[in-house]
C-alpha cells in the first residue's frame, strides 16, 4: 500500500514554477533519493511535501500519515550557527508535535528524546552547547531531533553538506539502519554515488522530473552515466 | 545602607518607577533573548521610535499617552514583522525608514504644538518622574500577561526561535508565536518607554540577552541569567539616577553596558581555561 502519493505538482514563485510536473509514489520502508543540481528544485519539492510552501498545482496524499509522524532534518540556518542551547533542548523540541495540548514536556518526551540520544550515540554529549559541537555532530543532533518527531516518515534536505567523507559515511549508515528498521527515507541528495549506493528509488529532477524509477533502472540510464561521470572528472 | 534604602523607599515616584522598572526589565529581557537570536533586534528599535511618534501624538490631542500608543505601536509590530519576514536584508532598511520616519512626524508634531521642552527630552531620554498610578496598574498587568504567555509557551518559543522551518514542519504554529513575540515586545516597549526614553528603551530587550549569551550555553541558562541581570541592572541604575539626578534610562544603559563589558571578559578567560 502507498503511504504517500505525489501526483503532478508544480511549485512556482513567481510565474515560471521551479518545480514541474512531479509524480511519485512511496511505500512504507522506501527510501527515496532526490538528486539534481543546485537550484533544480529539490529543496523546494522537499518543502512542498512538508506544506512549507503551497502547490502551484497538483496533490500530494498521505495515506495514513499524520503530520506528527513525519520529521525533517533541514539544511543548517545561519541563526543555529551560534545558537546558545544544548544539545539535550533541541533533542527535546522534537518532541513538541507529541504533546501539543500541554505547554510543558511530559516523562514520556524526556525518554523518547534519551531514547533517541542513545540511539545515535551522543547521550555524553546532552549537556554541551550546540554551538560548540563539530559538523558531524550537530547533523546527530538535528537528526535525534527529527526522529523524535518522526515514526515512520523522515526527510532529509542535504544531510551530509559540509561534513568529511568519514562523517558523511557513518550519518549514510545510520539513515540506512533505520530505513532497513522501516522508516520511510526522502532524501535529497547532491551525492550522486551515495544516492545510488543506498537509496532503493531515485527521483532525478531539473526543475521537471528527468527521471524516477528504482535505482537498478536509473544506473542503467545514460543522465546517471554522463553524471557519474562529470563527477569523477571534477 | 539600610538608612539609604529607606530613604529611597520612602519616595512614591521612586517606588513607582522600581515597580514598572522592574516588571518592564524581567519581560524586555524574556523577549529579548528570542528577537536577538532571531535577528529581529531591529524590531525593538524600530518599534521605540514609533512609539515616541505615538506619545507626541496623543500629547498634542490631549489624550492619555499610553491608551493612544498601546493600538499605534501593536499595529506597527505587526507591519515590521512582515516587513522582516518578507525579505531579510531590505527589510532592514525598511525598518530604519519606519522608525526614522516615524521620530520626525513625533518631533514635527512636538515641535508645532509645544515646542521641544523637558517633557520631549523626558520621552527621548527617560524620567524616574514618569510614572501615575494607572501606569503602574496597567505596567502591572501588561507584564503578568507577557509572563503568563512566555511560560506557557516557552517550549513552542525555543522552538520557532531555534528552528523555525523545522517547527512549521512538524506542525508548530511558527508564524502565531512570531506574532506573539512582536507584539509582547510592543507592549513592553510602550510600557516601559516613558521611564527608559524612546531612544534607550530597546537596550533593555537587547543587553541582557548579549551579555548573557557570553558566558552561558544553553538556552535556559541564558533566558534565567538575562532575568536576573536584567533587574540587576535595572535597580543599580535607577539609584545612580536618583543618586546623581542622572536619566533613568541612559543609567540603566550604562550599568547594561557595564555588565556586557563584565561578562565578555569572562567568557573570554572561560574559553581560555
Amino acid at each position: 500500500m502507498d503511504i504517500m502519493t505525489c501526483e503532478k505538482v508544480s511549485i512556482g514563485y513567481t510565474k515560471t514554477p521551479v518545480v514541474k510536473d512531479i509524480s511519485f509514489s512511496l511505500k512504507q520502508g522506501d527510501y527515496l533519493c532526490i538528486v539534481g543540481e543546485n537550484g533544480s528544485g529539490k529543496s523546494t519539492l522537499m518543502k512542498g511535501i512538508l506544506g512549507l510552501v503551497k502547490l502551484s498545482e497538483g496533490k500530494i496524499a498521505f495515506n495514513g500519515i499524520k503530520q506528527n509522524e513525519i520529521g525533517y532534518l533541514p539544511q543548517q540556518t545561519v541563526i543555529q550557527k551560534d545558537f546558545p542551547a544544548n544539545v539535550g533542548e533541541v533533542v527535546l523540541s522534537g518532541c513538541l508535535n507529541r504533546s501539543s495540548k500541554l505547554p510543558f514536556y511530559t516523562k514520556k518526551d524526556k525518554e523518547r528524546a534519551l531514547l533517541n540520544l542513545k540511539y545515535l550515540d551522543i547521550e555524553n554529549l546532552r549537556k554541551k552547547s550546540y554551538r560548540d559541537l563539530s559538523g558531524g555532530q550537530q547533523q546527530r543532533v538535528l537528526l535525534a531531533r527529527a526522529l523524535c518527531a518522526a515514526d515512520r516518515v523522515l526527510l532529509l534536505d542535504e544531510p551530509v553538506t559540509g561534513l568529511d567523507p568519514m562523517m558523511a559515511g557513518e550519518l549514510y549508515q545510520i539513515i540506512k539502519k533505520l530505513s532497513k528498521q522501516g522508516m520511510t527515507i526522502i532524501m535529497i541528495s547532491h551525492d550522486i554515488e551515495s544516492a545510488v549506493k543506498y537509496g532503493d528509488k531515485i527521483l532525478h529532477m531539473q526543475g521537471e522530473p528527468l527521471f524516477y524509477g528504482s535505482k537498478d533502472e536509473y544506473v542503467a540510464t545514460p543522465i546517471y552515466k554522463q553524471m557519474a561521470g562529470g563527477v569523477r572528472n571534477d | 545602607m539600610i538608612e539609604f534604602l529607606k530613604e529611597l523607599l520612602g519616595y512614591t515616584f521612586i517606588v513607582r518607577a522600581l515597580i514598572v522598572g522592574v516588571l518592564v526589565a524581567l519581560c524586555s529581557a524574556l523577549l529579548g533573548v528570542s528577537l536577538v537570536l532571531k535577528r529581529y533586534s531591529m524590531i525593538g528599535d524600530g518599534l521605540s521610535h514609533v512609539g515616541f511618534g505615538a506619545l507626541a501624538f496623543a500629547m498634542a490631542l490631549n489624550l492619555a499617552p499610553l491608551q493612544v500608543s498601546i493600538p499605534i505601536v501593536l499595529i506597527a509590530a505587526f507591519l515590521l514583522l512582515r516587513i522582516s519576514e518578507s525579505s531579510k536584508i531590505k527589510g532592514d532598511a525598511a525598518i530604519a525608514l519606519i522608525s526614522t520616519s516615524a521620530l520626525a512626524i513625533g518631533v514635527m508634531i512636538v515641535s508645532m504644538t509645544t515646542g521641544m521642552n523637558t517633557d520631549i527630552c523626558n520621552y527621548m531620554f527617560g524620567s524616574i518622574l514618569a510614572m501615575s498610578k494607572s501606569d503602574v496598574y496597567l505596567s502591572v498587568a501588561v507584564t503578568v500577561i507577557v509572563l503568563i504567555l512566555y511560560v506557557i509557551f516557552y517550549n513552542k518559543i525555543f522552538a520557532v526561535t531555534f528552528d523555525e522551518s523545522f517547527a512549521k514542519a512538524t506542525g508548530t504554529k511558527s508564524g502565531f508565536y512570531n506574532m506573539l513575540i512582536a507584539l509582547l515586545t510592543a507592549l513592553i516597549i510602550v510600557v516601559g518607554m516613558r521611564m527608559m526614553g524612546a531612544m534607550l528603551i530597546s537596550s533593555l530587550i537587547i543587553f541582557p540577552a548579549l551579555t548573557s549569551m557570553r558566558l552561558f550555553n544553553s538556552f535556559k541558562s541564558v533566558v534565567i541569567s538575562s532575568v536576573v541581570l536584567s533587574v540587576i541592572c535595572f535597580c543599580v541604575g535607577i539609584v545612580i539616577s536618583f543618586v546623581y539626578s542622572t536619566p533613568t534610562g541612559a543609567s540603566v544603559v550604562i550599568v547594561n553596558l557595564v555588565a556586557f563589558c563584565l561578562f565578555s571578559l569572562l567568557g573570554l578567560i572561560k574559553n581560555k581555561v
